[in-house]
């Protein structure tokens, strides 16, 4: 895809398409051309020329700062889309895509088939697309850019000796060289001998590898597949399903291809997600996670429809395939959970959890988690409970003896309470929180818990906290912040933090 | 089957029968099998009902605990630290329709030793019919429910145990006189299936027990030992 930055651009704004437009980026020495129009490109304009020598060309050229991220983020959803081709598709460079379709093809109807409906679909898209199908992936890399086209094993170096010497992907430098000596095309240079060749150019610049490498006298693998791929099943439709229930219809059917495929591996899904690929080549995604590894159909199915009940698929113009993949899993054999005792409930807890987290948001679903700090709201964390299902048990003597002193509820923040009237040692006899006054009958503390002073800023004062009982019997958890004539600010304040049961 | 000592014949007792006292000692009425109960606070700034609840649950297995948002502003998250080393899930539910719906879902789930609920004011998903379909999973899967209420009134509702719950001033602390002691509550049983309505001063003993706790007279000048076994 050679204009993909400027097709990218010009998709996304309103600018007429024949006004002569550029996409810069900062060089070092200003702005570089990263992509042109046609219309500037007849003005003289070059991809990788300096913003300054190509207004001096063409003095009204109008320039735009490039998003060389958003390409690549653009690149990376053609790359999955491109998986309905093929599943082993590597992203080559800043525009270029490479599909392995060695026994793929036919498929589609042979490999001028194929290559038709790439264009065609790319053409879909308003992207130019250039393909090229050939044996080996450097000579399909240099006939998409200079003559592309279908080669077959035996024309390949016949179709390639044409080509320039710019088409073996070597270094600028070294292609200069080349040209200086003569060798215009990849024709010239295999006719030398070897040995000269290797001789003269060594280490980055190897011109005998990267002959060998487009002609197939060594092998260049595609990054290679992951071994170990992700269970996925897939189901493509005769016709562009456009009603909003498509996705659950599929899912319906992909749920127990996918489980027989976790069975056969003996694996558990621990993330899935549901792929809809849509006509226009954009992609709707729903996932779900799970907290212990499942392939039990009806939880995976009851879970995944959760999550479309809260986010529905839209279809768009119609998707045409649906891939359900388990992103994440974890081996998981055969179990019987216990043959005498009734059964611990894990599994039942796990799936409560999922239901729970799938509905109302992994955030609203959390478990404690034990923290070394004396300071109330620092002395747990709340984490999410699909995370964290084995959670780490606290010391059981600190815990009784803290369910004492803390109270069964904490208020988010704490909250100034105002203190009427105090006694001589300084504990408030009457105060007022939430505009209600409350007379303390009762008092215990203090219990000081001083500042994480290797976390926190220097003028963080030191709590007091006592325990009062108010003259109803209603018992709260309020501390003092800072004491008179700590130097960390004026008069010490009042807080409410907790209520007792 | 059940099998006395002394050869008596067991009778084919009705189940819903009310419970006899055993002994003398009187026993907190208590539903004959895990069901629905409503707790009303007295107030949003009174926590009291949360210690009588706590008191009433098994420790053995996990918890589930759902607060609505509005809740948690009200009368505070809840806190692990003084629950005392309960296994605990917490919801933090939008509102009060999907704080029910957490609540339905966790008492079907067997593994959980009870479920709390608690909702703020008298939310409309709240109905006869909610309720009702909650005391009804909670007695097929056997999984106690607490519905608490903060600031509510008590319409109409198919919970079987229907409790108001307040503080009242603590017992005296034996060890420091002018701290607060052990806890309170002014509990009134308001509704219930196969018990008749009352109130109690109780307290709770830490081993499992309830007991009656006389009306507070002086108290500066009340016993050391005000607790009755």
């Amino acid at each position: 895809m050679p204009r993909l930055a400027i097709e990218r651009w010009a998709k996304s704004s309103d600018c007429a398409p024949e006004l002569p437009t550029v996409l810069t980026v900062e060089g070092t020495h200003g702005p570089v051309l990263y992509s042109v129009t046609k219309a500037a490109a007849g003005l003289g304009a070059r991809t990788g020329a300096r913003l300054t020598d190509a207004r001096a060309l063409a003095p009204d050229l109008v320039a735009i700062p490039a998003d060389p991220q958003g390409d690549e983020a653009l690149l990376q959803r053609l790359a999955r889309w491109a998986q309905r081709w093929s599943p082993l598709v590597e992203i080559d460079g800043a525009d270029s895509l490479r599909l392995e379709v060695t026994g793929v093809a036919h498929l589609f109807g042979g490999e001028e088939a194929l290559s038709a409906q790439v264009r065609g679909r790319f053409e879909a898209l308003e992207l130019t697309a250039r393909v090229a199908i050939a044996p080996t992936a450097a000579a399909a890399w240099a006939l998409a850019r200079c003559a592309p086209g279908i080669c077959g094993r035996d024309e390949l170096e016949s179709r390639l000796s044409p080509l320039p010497v710019s088409a073996l992907r070597l270094e600028p430098g070294t292609v200069r060289t080349l040209e200086r000596l003569g060798l215009k095309t990849i024709g010239a240079l295999s006719r030398l001998p070897r040995l000269s060749l290797a001789r003269r150019f060594r280490g980055a610049e190897d011109v005998v590898d990267a002959l060998d490498r487009a002609l197939g006298k060594t092998a260049e693998p595609l990054t290679a597949a992951r071994d170990d791929p992700p269970p996925r099943a897939g189901l493509r439709l005769g016709e562009p399903a456009t009603h909003v229930e498509a996705a659950s219809q599929a899912l319906e059917r992909l749920i127990p291809a996918l489980v027989r495929e976790l069975e056969r591996r003996r694996l558990g899904a621990r993330n899935l997600s549901l792929h809809g690929f849509r006509v226009d080549g954009s992609l709707a995604v729903a996932s779900v996670a799970i907290a212990i590894p499942s392939r039990d159909p009806e939880h995976l199915a009851r879970l995944l429809a959760g999550a479309m009940e809260t986010a529905a698929l839209d279809p768009g113009f119609g998707f045409d395939a649906f891939v359900l993949a388990a992103d994440w899993a974890e081996s998981l054999d055969a179990a019987q959970e216990n043959l005498v005792e009734e059964p611990s409930g894990e599994r039942d807890l796990a799936r409560l959890v999922d239901r729970l987290s799938v509905k109302l948001g992994p955030k609203a679903v959390r478990r404690p988690q034990p923290r070394e700090s004396h300071v109330p709201e620092r002395s747990f964390e709340w984490v999410a409970a699909t995370s964290s299902l084995q959670a780490k048990r606290g010391n059981p003597d600190l815990a009784s003896v803290l369910a004492a002193s803390r109270p069964p509820r904490l208020l988010d923040r704490p909250e100034a309470i105002a203190v009427v009237y105090a006694t001589p040692q300084g504990v408030p006899r009457r105060f007022v929180w939430r505009r209600v006054v409350h007379d303390i009958a009762l008092v215990e503390g203090p219990e000081r818990i001083a500042p994480e002073w290797w976390r926190e800023r220097s003028t963080a004062r030191l709590r007091d906290y006592y325990r009062v009982e108010d003259e109803a019997g209603r018992r709260y958890w309020i501390f003092r912040e800072g004491l008179a004539g700590d130097g960390r600010g004026g008069a010490p304040d009042w807080f409410m933090h907790g209520l007792f049961g | 089957m059940v099998i006395l000592a002394g050869g008596a014949v067991p009778t084919a007792r009705p189940a819903k029968s009310l419970p006899r006292a055993q002994s003398g000692r009187w026993r907190l009425p208590a539903p004959l099998c895990p069901t629905l109960s409503e707790l009303f606070a007295a107030s949003p700034r009174d926590c009291g009902w949360a210690g009588f609840l706590l008191a009433q649950v098994d420790r053995s297995k996990p918890l589930l605990w759902v607060q609505d948002r509005m809740a948690i502003l009200e009368s505070g998250r809840i806190h692990p630290s003084g629950l005392g080393g309960i296994d605990l899930i917490h919801v933090e539910a939008r509102d009060a329709r999907s704080a029910l719906w957490a609540m339905e879902e966790g008492v079907r789930c067997a593994a959980l030793c009870a479920v709390v609920g608690e909702l703020s004011g008298d939310p409309t998903a709240l109905d006869f019919t909610s309720t009702r379909r909650l005391a009804m999973t909670s007695e097929r899967s056997g999984v106690p429910c607490w519905l608490v209420r903060l600031g509510g009134n008590a319409n109409l509702s198919g919970a079987r145990m229907r409790w108001r719950v307040a503080s009242a001033p603590s017992l005296l602390n034996p060890l420091d006189r002018r701290a607060p002691g052990p806890a309170v509550w002014d509990s009134q049983l308001f509704r219930a299936r196969g018990f008749p309505p009352g109130r109690w001063s109780l307290a709770h003993d830490g081993a499992g027990a309830f007991h009656l706790v006389a009306a507070p007279g002086d108290r500066a000048l009340g016993e050391v030992e005000r607790l009755r076994a």
